[in-house]
């Protein structure tokens, strides 16, 4: 039910965005997440978008999970 | 960057394999912790991660699917309003097959009843707008990623002045279960792995009750495997129980404020019934009385006969991560996906789906 995949959002029509996934396209309704922009990860559940994913964040935890690698070695 | 492969890279998760044995080894203790959602669950069976933890730390799946902690007299109540005239249900998929105490939407529907599937409140609204003289009921089941979708719904058929359009509360919210979780001495849980979604909705800060009054060490855990295996090593390392987020991407402590006053302008919390659990307080939500003409239960009466549950099936004890699906006299039996017994099979996310599927190793 939760498994959302991310999805960048490539235009926004009032209360509705159309995201792209693959190149496959879906609208989704953006009226739970305020301040959506074209271009960024947005999450998406049951047809809505519910949070937008943090670049610097994801950054940030693939950084940390890189750096345990070289300390095991 | 997609936010999705570079969280299954297979050497980091190695990585996190020994990492997680190094911190779990020295001295005899045993960690078990506990996942709560079916997300969760799903992702662990397919991604076989128990195989890669060491003896000493073990994972059990609790109340996680909201379609499995569903009770047979909601389902039961939703067949009565199937069987109404002219009404039309729409439900999401993952509830069309569960069996109530003597029938589930899919036979009503083979025997004539109007109920379609939908993966969206939207498509529901849509199909209210379509068939203005029939009511059309939308089985509202899920925790709070699922219920802000639904609240948004009744809103929009206020605005479009919709006369035909329900919603049937079903929705539980999370902590008061996991409150009851704690407090249960049956089940010895030294943490939690806490739902990604559900907690980019309401934050991280409404579990601090478990870290600070009952000593459980928690992580808001995202998804993909590396995800799981970072929220394992965190829950290993902590020295004093605390509330900790490794979904950082998606989930703030303060979650997302947009989606939860639209969630509270609509629904209000009330007491629950949870299967296998049985009552717990403030663990659900109905609709406010200021939408009542949205509401199902306000509209349409329907006479429901007791409901059973069936004596053998073991749903309830799997659900608090009492007993395994292993150890049902039913399973892979009398209770297969092709016919299931009882939700946890059913449902896409239950427990016992997922062993069937994937194994338990």
């Amino acid at each position: 039910m939760c498994l959302g995949i991310p999805m960048k959002l490539v235009k926004i029509d009032g209360a509705n965005g159309v995201v792209d996934s693959a190149g496959l396209k879906k609208t989704v309704n953006l009226s739970l997440l305020k301040n959506a922009r074209i271009g960024e990860y947005i999450l998406i559940h049951a047809g809505f978008a519910i949070e937008k994913v943090k670049d610097s964040e994801a950054r940030k935890t693939l950084k940390v999970l890189r750096e345990m690698e070289d300390e095991i070695r | 960057m997609r936010y999705v492969d570079e969280f299954r890279d297979k050497r980091l998760i190695d990585t996190m394999a020994r990492k997680i044995r190094r911190a779990a080894s020295g001295g005899s203790r045993a960690h078990t912790f506990m996942e709560v959602c079916g997300t969760h669950t799903m992702s662990i069976c397919r991604s076989g991660l128990r195989a890669l933890l060491p003896d000493n730390v073990r994972l059990v799946s609790g109340p996680g699917c909201p379609v499995c902690v569903t009770p047979n007299s909601y389902i039961d109540k939703a067949i009565a309003y199937s069987r109404l005239n002219d009404v039309i249900i729409t439900t999401f998929g993952d509830m069309f097959r569960v069996p109530g105490s003597n029938s589930s939407l899919e036979k009503e529907r083979a025997l004539g009843g109007n109920i379609v599937m939908v993966y969206s409140t939207e498509d529901a609204l849509e199909i209210a707008g379509k068939n203005p003289s029939k009511p059309v009921i939308f089985l509202g089941i899920g925790f709070e990623t699922t219920a802000p979708t639904v609240a948004e719904a009744i809103l929009e058929a206020k605005r479009k002045r919709l006369k035909n359009f329900f919603v049937y509360s079903g929705h539980k919210t999370m902590p008061g279960p996991l409150k009851a979780l704690a407090s249960d001495r049956s089940i010895a849980v030294d943490g939690f792995l806490l739902p990604g979604h559900v907690s980019a909705v309401i934050g991280s800060r409404p579990y601090g009750f478990l870290a600070a009054r009952f000593g459980k060490r928690c992580v808001v855990s995202g998804f993909e495997p590396l995800d799981i295996m970072q929220s394992i090593l965190m829950l290993l390392k902590q020295r004093k129980p605390q509330v900790e987020i490794q979904y950082t991407r998606l989930v703030k402590p303060g979650g997302n404020p947009t989606a939860r006053k639209i969630m509270r302008e609509v629904f209000e919390e009330t007491d629950s019934t949870w299967r296998g659990i049985g009552g717990i307080k403030k663990s659900g939500l109905r609709i406010r009385k200021k939408y009542s003409a949205f509401d199902a239960e306000a509209n349409f009466e329907v006479k429901v006969r007791e409901s059973k549950e069936n004596a053998l099936c073991i749903c309830g004890d799997v659900l608090k991560g009492i007993r395994e699906p292993e150890e049902c006299a039913l399973f892979a039996g009398s209770c297969k996906p092709e016919h299931p017994v009882g939700a946890c099979m059913v449902s896409s996310e239950g427990a016992c789906a997922a062993w069937y599927k994937y194994g338990t190793r």
